[in-house]
């Protein structure tokens, strides 16, 4: 029996290594995934981000607690970044999720963001497959700390949960462009502390800024105390009328259309790089980058030359 | 292929003192390891449940309070348990040379370290026993 058989009979162990394998990559990583794809498609995928130290590890583990409570099984997939200097990395985000450790019916697993910008790891999407395909019926996938660029979560999640704290800023970060934009679902964690109240007005003024709401949808703005799992139910309620709403609307398999074809895109974008580098060898791409250096040709050119060489056609376009 | 040796660090037990723990938490980072940190008061059972979810290829357990001969076989015990026999486990803290050398001859702790122990000597140990290809070729 091989470990996909082995992790869907519900062997913890095979699925960790699963992880692994499909986190590492290469061919290993590949042929697992081909096998366990289809199989997935199943969980409700939710990301949750936010600044550091906003206490998203903390929620998380509230949250993963509800749902416990109303009979979901639950995958956690904590992001943690990678030392750009030395490829290590300290994964933190267990500190916070000690409750969790003894329910088989919950899995948590750390992940080093290995150099991608972006919030989570380039393997991120891939390793909530194999959650997915381990039957798991929700699946948190919180990201590294998050300041205003790091959206790429709204691109593998259903919904997307984005916790902001009081105090951080005044209401025109609150209109600027990025991380608050994804937000299927704002919480406005540390409630209790002085300036809650007006941290829930900037966003909601914010949200009425806005327009017509994406997808039909009005984005809540729940406040928690989730040191205290105050307001973690209401949070929960929110994220799963997210996805009823998405799936009432029709909404639901525009963005999995959405999502499959970009995840499409970018692996036939690295298979074609692949193939140049294989059908153009490293003298001669070394030649061109030299030849870039020196101004003697420019780095589109060169592209577009390399690429019909490899293709055996005149010119590329 | 990226292949990063991922380690576990651990207090197990009641002490409540964790700088040591931290700074060999960070020298491992700085070593270019994947380096889980589950914290403080930590009974054997979290340990290997923690570490066998996030699959680390070392467990390192700092102990301070003199509970070491009780708590370090406990988590071996439960590795080997759970078929998981094959990860490398270290220890740290305050244990003496007499129980050190029952620890590594009898209870499957690979090394023990001392005040004074070098980060590097850590490090290099670590490097040398792990294996660089745990499952390439698995069965999927």
């Amino acid at each position: 029996m091989g470990l996909i058989d082995q992790m869907r009979a519900g062997d913890r162990r095979a699925l960790a290594r699963l992880v692994t394998i499909v986190e590492n990559g290469g061919d290993d990583g590949r042929r697992a995934l081909a096998k366990l794809y289809q199989y997935t498609g199943q969980a409700h995928i939710i990301g949750v981000t936010g600044p550091p130290g906003a206490g998203k590890s903390t929620l998380v583990n509230e949250i993963a607690l509800e749902l416990r409570r109303r009979d979901a099984s639950v995958g956690i997939l904590a992001v943690d970044p990678t030392s750009p200097f030395t490829g290590g990395a300290i994964l933190g985000d267990r500190i916070r999720m000690q409750p969790l450790g003894h329910d088989r019916s919950i899995f948590v697993r750390s992940m080093a963001s290995r150099g991608q910008l972006g919030g989570i790891a380039r393997a991120t999407g891939d390793v909530v497959k194999v959650l997915d395909a381990a039957g798991f019926n929700a699946i948190i996938v919180e990201t590294i700390g998050a300041g205003q660029a790091e959206v790429e979560i709204a691109r593998e999640a259903h919904t997307t949960v984005v916790v902001e704290v009081p105090g951080l800023g005044d209401d025109v970060q609150a209109i600027k462009a990025g991380i608050l934009e994804i937000a299927d679902v704002f919480v406005v964690n540390k409630a209790d502390r002085e300036d809650a109240q007006k941290t829930q007005r900037h966003l909601q003024a914010m949200l009425q800024l806005g327009g017509v709401p994406r997808e039909q949808w009005d984005v809540p703005i729940v406040m928690t105390v989730a040191t205290r799992g105050e307001g973690v139910a209401q949070a929960v309620d929110a994220i799963q009328s997210h996805l009823q709403h998405l799936k009432a609307g029709g909404y639901f398999g525009e963005r999995e259309r959405q999502r499959v074809e970009r995840e499409f895109r970018m692996i036939l974008q690295g298979l074609a790089l692949g193939l140049v580098q294989e059908r153009v060898g490293a003298a001669q791409r070394e030649a061109m980058v030299a030849q870039i250096q020196t101004r003697r040709i420019d780095p589109y050119t060169a592209a577009e030359r390399m690429l019909a060489e490899a293709l055996g056609v005149g010119e590329a376009r | 292929m990226e292949r990063k040796i991922r380690v576990l660090v651990a207090k197990p037990g009641l002490d409540g003192h964790d700088r040591g723990a931290k700074v060999i938490a960070r020298a491992l980072r700085d070593a270019g390891m994947e380096v889980v940190y589950t914290g403080l008061q930590q009974t054997p059972q979290m340990i290997v449940d923690a570490a066998l979810q996030e699959d680390v290829d070392v467990i390192g357990l700092s102990i301070l309070s003199g509970a070491h001969m009780t708590l370090l076989p406990k988590v071996t015990q439960l590795l080997h348990a759970a078929g998981a026999a094959d990860v490398l486990v270290v220890a740290g803290g305050i244990i003496s040379d007499a129980d050190a050398e029952i620890l590594r001859r009898e209870h499957g702790i690979a090394a023990v370290y001392g005040p004074g122990a070098s980060t590097n000597e850590i490090v290099d140990f670590i490097r040398r026993s792990v294996k660089p290809e745990r499952f390439s070729g698995a069965e999927v």
